[in-house]
């Protein structure tokens, strides 16, 4: 049975990870490549990488970075931030990535999901929405929330992928950084307008958030607080998803201690 | 172990990079080629594959390739093919309907029911079957998918794994020196590295002279 991904998330500027990161026995929880591959001896089943460097300097790092993180990675690993088009995608595929995700820039221009898919194929494209409440529905913001674009972001999902998006990242904009668990009522309604996997992001706190999250139709949770924290290790996590029923790969001893 | 020579095919439709990190990580000696020769006469030979059918097919022909993998599959030389690298090995493909594969496996690859979200990305299981155990595939595991269309029925001659997803499908096939996989030993982390390893350090020459 296919199982549940659990998928840690890196925010990176200018090569460096950001947020405070608290993780026991590693030298550098700055350094993307190390943290990355603590998180897949610890089970991650994969990665994603969010440059959110603000200057065209800070991004000069982004490809660097993709090439050092996939030197020691061996789980799939997907970049988002500053693909604007084809060229940029393809750079950091031919770096290592093995999936990138496109968030604005396809907002303002949605054909670049047709291009990246009849390019790259629709398993390496993935489209990232920031969906905010309102009232009954949700609306896509970008830029951070700094930007409400006036468009549904159930249309926008649906129309994402009539594009070629193989995968949907779906942050609740309300959730993102409370801890207060993912926005439910969002995963339901987008996982039941796609028939592409739905990665569920925004508001992890706890295993049942988590488990929540799935039963409302998600494929993937992202987390990245929990992880970084130190609140849970992603084997401890695992452990405790698979007790509550999820179908989970676990890692076993002999794996950890490669 | 000696530092194996792998020719790693550039298809150019794929996304080879993690491919060639792990082959790194695991000691070999690999690089991109297109070159016939390379194909026919290295020890080990990788035909990796994200992209489409008939995109996959176009350049093989186009590169020259089609002879030099046909003889490999006679000689049974070590050739690990992953996911499209599986698909293009069989007669046909309902993605791209009306081209030929190397037809090198006597079936035909379909998509998944609808049933299913499709593309199937993520772990899943991959099972061998007990009948007729491998050489490289001897140990259940979890591996990564990332495909849209599968090989259903068990081709003849074979050893199989298996796995299920809207229904069971082909997890991997192989024979001889020969290692076939629908998922991405790449990217399937340590399980993976393990199954690439008993691959890389499968010695043609020498099982030749054995059998």
């Amino acid at each position: 049975m296919l199982t549940t991904r659990i998928i840690p998330c890196l925010d990176v500027k200018d090569g460096r990870v950001v947020k405070g990161v608290r993780f026991q026995g590693l030298r550098d929880a700055g350094d993307p490549a190390s943290l990355s591959d603590a998180y897949e001896q610890q089970g991650a089943d994969e990665i994603i990488l969010l440059d959110v460097s603000a200057t065209h300097e800070g991004r000069a790092h982004q490809v660097e970075t993709v090439k050092r993180v996939r030197a020691k990675l061996s789980i799939p690993l997907t970049i988002g931030g500053g693909v604007r088009q084809v060229e940029d995608a393809g750079r950091l595929l031919a770096a290592g990535a093995d999936k990138v995700s496109v968030n604005s820039a396809a907002v303002r221009r949605p054909e670049l999901l047709r291009e990246l898919s009849e390019k790259f194929g629709s398993q390496c494209t993935v489209i990232s929405i920031d969906a905010a409440r309102r009232g009954d529905s949700w609306e896509v913001v970008v830029r951070g929330g700094r930007e409400w674009v006036g468009m549904d972001a159930l249309e926008w999902a649906r129309r994402a992928v009539a594009l070629g998006a193989g995968e949907v990242l779906l942050t609740s904009w309300d959730r993102d950084g409370t801890r207060s668990g993912y926005d439910l009522d969002l995963l339901r309604a987008v996982s039941q307008v796609v028939d592409v996997p739905v990665i569920a992001s925004g508001g992890a706190d706890t295993p049942e958030h988590m488990v929540d999250a799935v039963r409302a139709g998600a494929d993937a949770v992202l987390a990245a607080s929990i992880f970084h924290d130190g609140d849970w290790t992603v084997a401890a996590l695992k452990a405790e998803l698979a007790k509550q029923g999820l179908t989970i790969r676990q890692v076993t001893n002999v794996e950890v201690a490669r | 172990m000696q530092r194996k020579k792998v020719a790693v095919i550039h298809t150019g439709v794929a996304n080879i990079a993690s491919m060639l990190a792990a082959l790194e990580r695991l000691g070999a000696d690999a690089w991109l080629t297109t070159d016939p020769a390379d194909v026919r006469d290295t020890s080990h030979v990788v035909l990796p594959g994200v992209g489409a059918f008939g995109a996959g097919m176009a350049r093989l022909r186009e590169l020259g390739l089609v002879d030099a993998l046909t003889q490999r599959f006679a000689s049974g030389a070590p050739t690990l093919c992953v996911c499209l690298g599986l698909q293009l090995l069989c007669r046909s493909s309902e993605e791209t309907p009306g081209v030929a594969g190397l037809g090198l496996i006597d079936a035909d690859i379909a998509r998944f029911d609808s049933s299913a979200r499709v593309p199937q990305l993520g772990w899943n299981e991959v099972t061998p079957a007990g009948d007729a155990p491998g050489r490289f595939l001897t140990e259940p595991g979890y591996a990564y998918y990332a495909n849209s269309y599968r090989l259903v029925s068990e081709p003849e001659g074979w050893s199989v794994a298996r796995t299920e997803y809207a229904g069971p499908f082909v997890a991997a096939l192989e024979r001889g020196g020969w290692l076939v996989c629908q998922f991405h030993p790449e990217l399937s982390s340590a399980w993976g590295q393990a199954l690439m390893r008993r691959w890389l350090e499968y010695d043609h020459d020498i099982t030749t002279q054995e059998v």
